[in-house]
Order: structure tokens, then sequence, then C-alpha cells
């Protein structure tokens, strides 16, 4: 599914490749053990290592190998059994090394792949190019003083795995799709929270332009890009001014740029920040990390269904469209939840609540899977009694509001509330007869041949019963009485 | 009544079992000699409180029968390695201000044993250079000086307080530590043993860092023995540093009276270089006639590539360097410039006011031999060069047990020469540096004088974390050169 651009000389295709800086879900960093929870005061989870005090070493921290490891594992890429750390050179306030420990010739990681699901059906492959472990950055505040900037040094060493693809994205919406998976991947396999507004997942953006079937333009790269939306915006907004700058007789110059969102343009950083030699090499602190093969296979063993896995399962064992079944997958929680729900009942009934009225809800209230009001054996057990007609489908729903207000099972709603379905044919006839016998004029229209009129009577019959009639059964006698 | 300032470790040890002396005492003795002898420069910091508040405490457990291996043993520490509390300076301006609250693992070891900290040594800048002249606060004199006239002689480097301190009688020991031999070759110039042992048997974490694939903390003595026995509480596995290896640490002492005879020494003739001091080379001579009284073979050896070590070092060395000096910033301790300007400004006003010209001048080289278009013909290139100088010394030792090689290409010279030349003064480090590259231990032991009384040393190489043959050989050396260190020990009070 490529977008083209309209250039004024033809078509245009974008090129885009990703590179995603994802923070590793660990207690500490990648060379330090200080802590590496979010929102911390400044300057409060420093160790000596993270600070750079003279004569400090960095020490290798094993879970986050594991996790880059395990990550590797849910791309389906390579794991290279040995990887070297490099350091990488350069002077800022907020690096207090004067360099960053980071993988360079020798990543942990080689290649893979994510497919994305798109809307239309399709299947689209992304390759990924490599995956390695690094340390991340502390932060530079400018805006807390007119002639100072602040540096907190709590992210300054946590670990980060980058994700770098292959150019193999072609529009604002793959690229939104194979973010969308990796977080998903990420998230499923518990490496990484993907929360992009806590900066845990930044995206580079890589973008060139070419005529469709041509050689590869010049690519820009746009820099911390921390929201999905914004990087779709991103990719448009620059893809469309490398068309125009080619089309008005200019070349594309290799450079860094920023997205502002506030502007909707990309724009050239400073040139100072341009022109680094990172004179690479490896890092004398440290060996060689060498990986045990039965070590990496056993991580392979306990890695989690993942989701393209469990998509394709919920195909074969449920009565669920495609889309459906990316729905349900996007989120283990979600799948999980689900599972529960559907265990011994109709999939698509399931389905349908989940995505329906429970996700409805939880949008309402702002809140997660995690901590749905109803628990996923309630709105099984409410299920149960729609199918065993206790409920009808339309009282169900307000059953499952006041489920999630009170906390109550359903059963206990419908007792309280009186809510049970009247199924008794002599209760419903006696009902129909009495609604009968006040209107004979839309008697009189239903058998001159109005069908519509019968919705009339079920809603009056629905009123007079408090809306608990069993509506086949009111259906059903209805037609009997009046037809006959 | 031998002075307390006279005695070796061993003797102070076991002097201060036996209660013939107090630890106060004994402090006290050398803590005078100290403020005698400031015209040095020898020590940057006294920290007399410390030493004995340290004696104090030591006496106390002497007392009650709860003396550790170095209790009481009062040591001088080079300003290299990061003391808890205790200004560190690396004998840098940029380090102005800096108190680490924080302790070095080799001297928190020292400290665990019982031992007390006299003082601070000087040293040259960021432990770059052969002869203690590039420190910051000026610098150290050897107490040796030539018979011929009285010119102020330069200690060597980069352990060059260290190396005078003990020379001097100033302490009974001191710590120092060798990148491309800055332990061995100022104790040669001093008159005094100095070991460097095999990368990873000493942890490096809290000393302030070179070059890391190459720095090692060692002791530097009077004695042998006093070597083996420092070296056996400053070694040992430390999981804070990566490149510490997890080794028994053995009881060097006991290595000393080991029997030599059917041992094989070699002899390389690529250390033979042109233009050799004869008096060098007759040492050396002396050296193998020792070892083969001891009942050692002396066997020739090859060493091919040994005329590449100091290019390589003076690549390796500075590459790694400028990366590990980049974090003296002025960011977050030490010397900040006065600066209005921007970012840039400020790195460039304090790096430039920070760091003296050697220091700048090796950052300069190790940024360039890693810059995009030269990494791989120099940085890469010196690497594999580097692995032909090891494998050169594992096939070597097939046939040999130890390397005998004198340490220096001279004696001590003045200060003031050789300052025009930085590469005359790199020429100082030909004998030691290979040994750094392949990351074996060393060990200097004074053998000789020259023609002008000034102290002459031999090198002992040995295969890695074989630092017992090493240290028994050095014995053996050490017991027929006989070698009389007064004369320093006079200046020492005298100065």
């Amino acid at each position: 599914m490529t977008a083209l651009i309209q250039g004024a000389t033809g078509d245009w295709e974008m090129v885009i490749g990703l590179e995603v800086h994802a923070q590793v879900t660990s207690n500490a960093k990648l060379f330090s053990g200080a802590a590496t929870a979010f929102g911390a005061e400044p300057n409060t989870q420093v160790s000596l290592v993270d600070a750079a005090m003279p004569g400090m070493l960095p020490v290798i921290n094993g879970v986050c190998v594991e996790q880059a490891v395990r990550t590797g594992l849910g791309l389906k890429a390579e794991i290279n059994l040995v990887s070297v750390f490099d350091r990488k050179n350069y002077f800022y306030p907020d690096l207090p090394q004067g360099y960053q420990i980071s993988q360079f010739t020798q990543p942990v990681v080689g290649k893979g792949e994510v497919v994305l699901d798109m809307e239309d059906g399709t299947e689209r492959r992304v390759g990924i190019t490599r995956l390695h472990l690094e340390q991340d950055a502390g932060k530079s505040l400018h805006d807390q003083d007119p002639r100072a900037t602040y540096v907190d040094l709590n992210r300054s060493g946590v670990a980060l795995m980058e994700i770098v693809s292959e150019p193999d994205i072609r529009s604002p919406d793959e690229a939104a799709a194979y973010l969308n998976k990796l977080r998903s991947i990420l998230r499923y396999l518990g490496t990484c929270d993907g929360n992009m507004e806590e900066g845990s997942m930044r995206a580079d953006v890589n973008v060139s332009v070419r005529k469709p079937g041509g050689a590869l333009g010049t690519r820009c790269e746009i820099k911390n890009v921390n929201s999905i939306r914004f990087v779709q915006q991103a990719i448009e907004v620059e893809a469309a001014r490398q068309v125009e700058l080619i089309e008005g007789g200019g070349a594309v110059v290799q450079q860094t740029r920023l997205f502002d969102p506030d502007k909707g343009i990309t724009r050239a950083m400073r040139s100072k920040e341009e022109s680094h030699d990172y004179r690479y090499f490896p890092d004398p602190d440290l060996l060689p990390l060498e990986l045990d093969i039965d070590w990496v296979t056993d991580i392979k063993a306990g890695l989690p269904e993942l989701p393209d896995d469990k998509r394709a399962r919920f195909l074969a064992d449920y009565d669920l469209t495609p889309y459906d079944c990316s729905v349900l997958v996007a989120e283990r929680e979600i799948a999980e939840y689900f599972e529960v729900v559907a265990l011994g009942r109709d999939g698509k009934q399931a389905a349908n609540w989940v995505t329906g009225e429970l996700f409805g809800l939880l949008n309402r209230e702002g809140r997660t899977m995690a901590d749905s009001p109803v628990s996923a054996e309630d709105l099984g057990a409410l299920i149960d009694l729609i199918n065993d007609g206790t409920v009808s489908n339309r009282l169900a729903k307000d059953v499952f509001e006041e489920m999630a207000l009170s906390g109550k099972s359903a059963l206990a709603v419908v007792e309280e509330k009186g809510l049970k379905q009247i199924s008794n044919i002599g209760v419903i006839e006696a009902e129909v007869n009495k609604v009968i016998a006040a209107a004979p004029e839309q008697v009189a229209q239903f058998k001159s041949g109005n069908e519509n009129v019968l919705g009339w009577f079920i809603g009056q019959i629905m009123q007079a019963t408090g809306g608990k009639a069993n509506p086949g059964t009111v259906n059903e006698i209805l037609r009997k009485k009046l037809s006959g | 009544m031998v002075a307390l300032t006279d005695l070796t470790i061993a003797e102070a040890r076991d002097g201060l079992l036996a209660k013939e002396f107090s630890a106060r005492e004994l402090a006290e003795a050398h803590l005078t000699a100290m403020e005698a002898a400031r015209g040095f420069n020898a020590y940057l910091k006294e920290t007399p409180e410390r030493a004995l508040a340290g004696a104090e405490a030591a006496d106390k457990r002497i007392a009650t029968g709860d003396a550790r291996a170095l209790e009481g043993v009062p040591l001088a520490i080079k300003d290299l390695f990061c003391t808890d509390g205790v200004a560190t300076t690396a004998a840098s301006r940029i380090l102005d201000g800096f108190t680490p609250h924080y302790e070095s693992t080799v001297t928190q070891n020292l400290w665990d044993a019982g031992a007390v900290m006299l003082g601070k040594t000087n040293l040259d800048e960021f432990a770059m250079g052969s002869s203690n002249t590039t420190s910051y606060f000026g610098p150290v004199e050897n107490p040796w000086r030539r018979d011929s006239d009285n010119l102020p002689l330069v200690p060597g480097g980069s352990s060059g307080g260290s190396a005078a301190a003990v020379a001097a009688h100033l302490c009974p020991g001191a710590t120092g530590t060798d990148t491309g031999g800055s332990i061995r070759q100022p104790a040669s110039f001093c008159g005094v043993v100095g070991l460097k042992p095999t990368y990873g048997r000493c942890s490096r974490y809290g000393i302030v860092a070179f070059a890391s694939s190459l720095d090692q903390a060692g002791p530097i003595t009077r004695t042998v023995r006093d070597s083996a026995i420092l070296l056996r509480h400053m070694a040992g596995f430390d999981p804070r540093d990566s490149t510490s290896v997890e080794c028994e640490v053995p009881d060097y002492g006991a290595a000393l009276a080991r029997p030599l005879k059917g041992l094989k020494v070699g002899i390389p003739k690529e250390y033979r270089v042109e233009g050799m001091d004869p008096e060098i080379d007759a040492l050396w001579q002396k050296g193998i006639g020792w070892l083969k009284d001891a009942g050692m073979e002396a066997v020739d050896i090859c060493l091919p590539h040994t005329s590449t070590a100091l290019p390589v070092y003076y690549i390796l060395a500075p590459a790694e360097a400028s990366s590990n000096l980049a974090r003296y910033d002025g960011v977050r301790f030490g010397h900040r410039a006065e600066n209005d300007g921007e970012l840039l400004d400020m790195y460039e006003a304090t790096r430039s006011e920070g760091f003296g010209a050697e220091v700048r001048r090796r950052i300069m080289i190790g940024t360039y031999v890693l810059s995009a278009g030269y990494y791989d013909a120099y940085y890469l290139k010196a690497q594999k060069v580097r692995t032909l100088i090891s494998r050169d010394f594992a096939t070597a030792f097939e046939s040999v047990d130890v390397i005998l090689t004198p340490t220096a290409p001279g004696a001590a010279f003045a200060i003031g020469e050789k300052e025009d030349n930085p590469i005359s003064m790199y020429l100082n480090d030909v004998f030691t540096v290979p040994a750094s590259l392949a990351g074996l231990p060393g060990i200097s032991v004074p053998a000789g004088m020259d023609g002008d009384g000034l102290p002459l040393g031999l090198q002992l190489i040995a295969p890695s974390f074989d630092e017992e043959t090493m240290i028994a050989v050095a014995a053996a050396i050490e017991a027929r050169a006989d070698f009389d260190g007064s004369a320093a020990a006079q200046a020492g009070k005298g100065a």
C-alpha cells in the first residue's frame, strides 16, 4: 500500500526507515545499579558510574542483555552470540562520560522481521536490520531559567534497545502500523512499556523520496519524534518538502532535522551538531559480550505467544473476522481477557462484548484492561445469563454498567434490580391481550397489511413490562394473536 | 637502634608486633621526615591527622592481639587513587577542588589490612610522563644526585613522587600505577623496587583512568620482600572492574625462597638497541651472571616486534586517554573556566586552562588516531601489532620462565633536560612498554650504579599471573646486587 506523492513532474515514492529507541524494562541501568523508575526527583537516581566520576567503571547488567535477546527473538531475528560494546564519543552536558557506550560494528541482534496487518487486509513485511544495546543520556532542561540549562542525570545510563528497520516502509500509515506492531510486540514480551509520552519509546525517522522504480534518494533523519501521530505528520511534511525541493531544481542535503508539531514543519538542526565524528572504538573497560547458546534457547522457550501467532490461532479457533482478531491481539491483556470470556462460549459474541461494551466503558473511564472494573469471569457469566434467557440482550447492557459501578456479579445485579427476563407465556399472553384490547386502531392497521405497527405493539408491551419481556416470545405471541 | 624511617615494611610489621615501638611512633617519625624533606616535592598532600588516627587505632588492635597483616604500616598513595574525603588531583588543575566520597578498591584493600595513610604523592599529570615534570604542582626531585655535578634530577615518572618518597625514606612503601612503565622506570631512576602486576591482577576501580587496557596499580618499596607483601593485599578480583580477573591471590612472600635451579631466563636480543649506553649493557651482563650463579640457564630469545612497541603504545594509550579524559569538562566537578560564552566556549576554556601541555598533546594525538579516515591506519593497525607483540612473548615463554632486560636506557637525567623534545622523553619507556602492551607482569630491581653514582635497574618480565616466579628471580638479583641506597636515604634526612 504505497502512498504516492503527486508532484509537478510526476509521482514520487516515499522511502522510510525507522530507528526506534526503546527503554529496556529493568530495575537497574545498563552498566550501573542505579534505579530506572520514571518520574523521580532530579538527580536522585544517579550512581557514581552514571555521573562519570573519576575512576568509575561500567559493569554490565545481565537483565538488560536478556531483555535485548528476548526482544530479538520476538522479532524473529538472529542472536549474535558474540557482540562488542563500543564508545561513541561526543561532548554534551547530559552525557557525563563524554562518550556513550553503544554497539557499533557487532550488535547483539542481527536481521529480523515485523509483519504488519494493514487495514485493507493486506500483509506487509518490514525487515529489521539490527538491534543493539546502548546507554541513554540524561536530560537537559533549557526552559527552567533564561540564562542556564539544568541537567538531570536520572536517565543517564538507562538501557536502550536501538531497533533499526530496513527502509521498507512506504507511507505514513505503514510507519504507524509498524510502530504500533513493534510496541505491541515489546509489551507482549515485557521488554519495554512502549510509553511514548514518558519517552520510553522514541523514533528517529529516515525519509527520502524517489521516482517509482528509481534509485534511492538522499535521506534526511528526523530525530526524537515522540508520538505515532507526529511520526506520520513528520513523514508527510518532510517528503513534501523534499519533492518540492527537487522539483524546484535543488538537491536534498543529507542532514539531521527536527519535527516542529506546532508549525507542522521539519527544520535542520544547528550545523554544529551535524558534523560529528564519533570516533567509535571498542570500550576497553568491557569484555566482548559472549552469550551461551543454551541460555538463549531457554529464553526462546520461555517466550509468550506473540501477536502474530495468537492472531492466527484466534482466526482458526474462534469464529472471528481477521479484523476482530487484530483488535483482540493488539494488547496481550486484551487477548487474555477475551479468552477467559470466550471459554466455552461463542467467540463472536464474546468478541462483540469485549470490543463493544467493555472497550466503551474503559474509554469512558480512562481505564486500562489491567484495572477493568468488570472481570473476565463476571462478563462471561453475564453472557451466560443472556444465552439462557435470564436477561435480554438489551437489558444486559444496563446490567453491565451496574456491574462496573457496584463490582457485583451479573446474577446479583439482575436479581437486585429485578431485571429478570419474563419468558412465562401466561404472563406475556396477559400483557399482549391487554395491549391489543386497548389499541383497536393499531390492530386494524396491522390486519390491513401494515407490518411496521408490530414494532409499536412490541414497544408498548416492553414499556408495560419494564423492558423485561422476552422479545422473541412477545413477537411470537403477538403475531399469533393479531393474525388469528 | 635503627631509625624508624630506615625500616622496611617487613621489619616495621615485625617490630610493631614485637612491641619494639608503637604505630604512633612509626607514623610520627615518617611525618617528621616528610616535613623536613618538602624540598623534594614528593608529597602533594600530607595527611597527618589520618596517619595518627590510623596509628592509634592500630596500636589498640596490636595491644589486644587483633593485628591485621599490615597493621600500623604507614604508606604513601600516588595521587591518582581516589581516597575518600581526601582531595585527589591527578596532579592536574582540572581536578581543582575535587574530593572523592568513595575509595579506590586497591587502597581500601590496604586500609582493610591495617595500613595507615601518610599522604598523597606527586606524579606526572594524569600519569602521562616519564619524569614527573608535567605535574601542575611542580616537579619532584630525585633524592639521588650525580657525583659530578649538583643538578636536581628527575625521579622518573609518572610515579615519581612515590619512588622518590620511598628512596628518601619518607615512607617504607608506596602505591604507584604503571601504564607504559610508570612504576618500573621511576623505581630504576630512584634505586628502589617497582612492581607492575599482570593486567587484571589489581582492580582499577577508583583509580583515575589514563589508558584502560594498560593501567595497573602496583607497589613501590625498598625490597623485593616488601613488594611481595604489598602486592598480596593490593591484588584481588573486584566485581566493580569488568577487566579484573577472578584468580586466586597466592602468598607472594612464600615465593621468595623458591629454588631457581634449572629455570631458564630469556635474554632478548632486540633489547640491545643501537647506541645503547655501555654501562647499561655491562649491568645487564652482570645480571645474567648473577642468575647463572643462582642455578639458572641463560637462553637467547627473539622478540621480533620489539621495535614497534613504542609507536604502538603512543597510538593506543593516547587514544584511550582522549576518551577517558572527556569527562573532565567542568560540568559536574573540578575546575570550570569563568566564561560568558556558550557551551563550547566553556568546554574549550575549561579544558585548555585545566590540562597541561603534555596532556593536551596526548588528547590531540589520541583524537587524531581515532578519527574518521585514520582509525584503520593507526588505531586498528596498532591493535593488530599489539597482538603480534603479545605472541612474541607467548612464544618466548614456551622456552623460558622469565625474561631479563634493563629497565631504562639510562640513569636519571636533569630536570629541564629533554623538555624540548617529547619524543626523546617517550624513548625512556622503550624497555618497559612491551610488557605493558602484552599485559605481562614486570618488576624493576635496583642492580647497580652508573659512573656518576646514579642507580640503574634491571627488569624481569614473567608470564601472565606468574608474579611468583618473577619475585623469586628478583630476590636472587637483589641478593647478589647488594645495592646500597643509603645516599638517597641520607638526602632524605638532610633535604
